[in-house]
């Protein structure tokens, strides 16, 4: 087991926003069984601005603090803002994270990412990204 | 808070007995073995002793006949096993057979080995781990120089028919090393009934000091050695003898011998409650490893739909210990070598547990840890994508009907 920051322990300990968002407006999936971590995240969207997210993750500790802080993070902002996430904010919002987690775990950016350009899709926009 | 450690293959506590037997040479009976004055004496004697007490473990006591080399692992162990003998090129060729399960000390020499023109033969394994002695007798060709396969394995427990496959070993004059890292003072282990030339063991195994290990050779096995110096160990191992550390795998060695029907029958009766216990309760688990053939402090289990790092951590939050087989434990980020080679899915690999009991363990704790890891599995269930998406098959497989 790695050794985790407090933040990390904490997110992983009581993670937030855990579920699926009903009739969610963008649905964005990364990961899979064989690297060990996998995310779903659904988003609601109104007037442009996340108004609820959730996920569900298979995933090591890194993987669920990770995912509960992006839930943080993203909910309330405007899709645009929320598409500026990245992957090393959400690490550093956590206090870091292990070297050997940074790439296979610190997926939840891309997931989030995912879920608002499948939104975006589904509107006839193209994302900025 | 509770403290229930079921991780003992990690590492096992030194038995008082054998810190009380390592004591004395620290300090009182400091002197280098090589000493030709009394001061040396002692120290010699009691390696010797070592020697023996080891050499009964394996049924190896004869002294002449057979040589016990002192190591500080059975990593190193092994690595003089397939190293030493290669170097020593007393047999012409160029094949290695080993297994695809082996323990990472014997894989990754090998590896290099493969490097500089070897070839290795990796035998698979079936669904429980066993490797069929067919394989093996179909694989040993003119070149072989060298099989070695385990005794036991050290993660799912599966224990190998060494006395079948050292047998074609010796049918074809090819010598024959097992690592009984995990096997030794668990199971009943005899150098001639298997008919092996080589094996490995570790003192931290069997309530022996970490540092401590042993590899023993066969007469008429010839070695070069890996770290070369002085004579100590008939001169195949070099450097002043951890004299504390091998009075300490000696006594071990005694104790395990001495108690080892008793103790495994212990530890497998926990290991068999705590088995139905999870199984009663919690849906969706997995037994990875052979359902008798297995050492009996070996319990590896899949908890579907789960990772094994978090399995592991919220354990731990509940006073729990134990390890996992799971890409995200280890350092190389890479799932367990053993769970892909029985054929175990990705997801169930990840999912994997490792609960190796001891004699330490109670009876009495059973309940608490069924009703945590039930709690454990379900948390993290819940907020599992892949449990969600078995959830809405079944609906629909239901509503189908």
């Amino acid at each position: 087991m790695p050794t985790y920051s407090d933040k990390v322990m904490e997110h992983f300990t009581n993670p937030r926003n855990i579920g699926e968002v009903e009739d969610a407006d963008g649905i964005g999936e990364v990961g899979n069984p064989v690297c060990g971590d996998m995310m779903k995240f659904t988003i609601k969207v109104k007037d442009d601005r996340i108004e609820d997210v959730k996920y569900f993750t298979f995933g090591c500790g890194a993987a669920i603090a990770v995912s509960s802080m992006v839930s943080e993070m993203a909910r309330g902002k405007t899709l645009e803002e929320a598409l500026k996430i990245t992957n090393k904010q959400v690490a550093e919002e956590l206090g870091g994270l292990p070297g050997n987690k940074m790439h296979c775990s610190n997926l939840g950016a891309d997931a989030l990412h995912k879920a608002i350009r499948d939104y975006m899709e589904k509107q006839g926009r193209e994302s900025n990204e | 808070m509770k403290a229930i450690n079921l991780d003992y293959s990690a590492a096992t506590p030194v038995d008082e007995a054998v810190l009380q037997e390592m004591l004395p040479y620290f300090t009182e009976h400091y002197g280098n073995p090589s000493s030709g004055h009394t001061l040396g004496e002692k120290p010699r004697e009691a390696l010797e002793e070592a020697r023996s007490k080891v050499g009964r473990l394996i049924g190896a006591e004869e002294p002449g006949k057979n040589q016990i080399i002192f190591t500080a692992s059975s990593s190193e162990a092994n690595n003089l096993a397939v190293k030493g003998i290669i170097a020593a090129g007393k047999k012409k060729g160029n094949q290695i057979i080993t297994s695809a399960i082996e323990h990472f000390s014997i894989l990754n020499q090998l590896k290099g080995l493969e490097k500089e023109g070897y070839e290795i033969i990796r035998l698979p394994v079936d669904k429980y781990g066993l490797i069929a002695p067919g394989l093996l007798e179909e694989a040993i060709s003119d070149q072989t120089i060298l099989i070695s396969i385990q005794a036991a394995n050290p993660e799912i427990g599966t224990i190998q028919p060494i006395d079948e496959l050292a047998a074609l070993a010796r049918k074809n004059e090819i010598p024959f090393h097992t690592d009984a890292a995990a096997a030794a003072g668990w199971i009943a282990l005899d150098v001639d009934r298997m008919g092996v030339d080589m094996l490995s063991l570790a003192g931290d195994q069997f309530y022996g000091p970490k540092g401590s290990g042993a590899l023993f050779v066969r007469r008429g096995v010839r070695l070069r050695p890996l770290i070369e110096g002085g004579i100590q160990e008939k001169g195949l191992r070099a450097g002043t003898e951890n004299v504390p550390a091998i009075v300490g795998l000696g006594e071990a060695a005694r104790l395990a011998y001495e108690t080892l029907e008793e103790r495994a029958e212990k530890v497998a009766y926990f290991r068999d409650q705590l088995k139905e216990s999870l199984f009663n309760e919690i849906p969706h688990l997995h037994l990875n490893g052979h359902p008798e053939k297995r050492l009996p402090r070996n319990l590896n289990i899949s908890v579907e739909f789960v990772e094994g790092e978090a399995l592991l951590m919220r354990l731990n939050m509940a006073g729990i210990y134990v390890s996992s087989g799971s890409s995200c434990t280890s350092q190389a980020l890479k799932s367990s070598h053993v769970l892909e080679a029985i054929g175990l899915p990705p997801e169930l690999a990840q999912g994997s547990l490792l609960l190796a009991p001891d004699r330490e363990n109670r009876i009495e704790d059973i309940p608490y840890i069924t009703e945590q890891m039930a709690q454990v599995a379900g948390l993290l269930r819940n907020m599992s994508p892949l449990y969600h998406q078995y959830l809405k098959e079944e609906k629909k497989n239901a509503n189908l009907q």
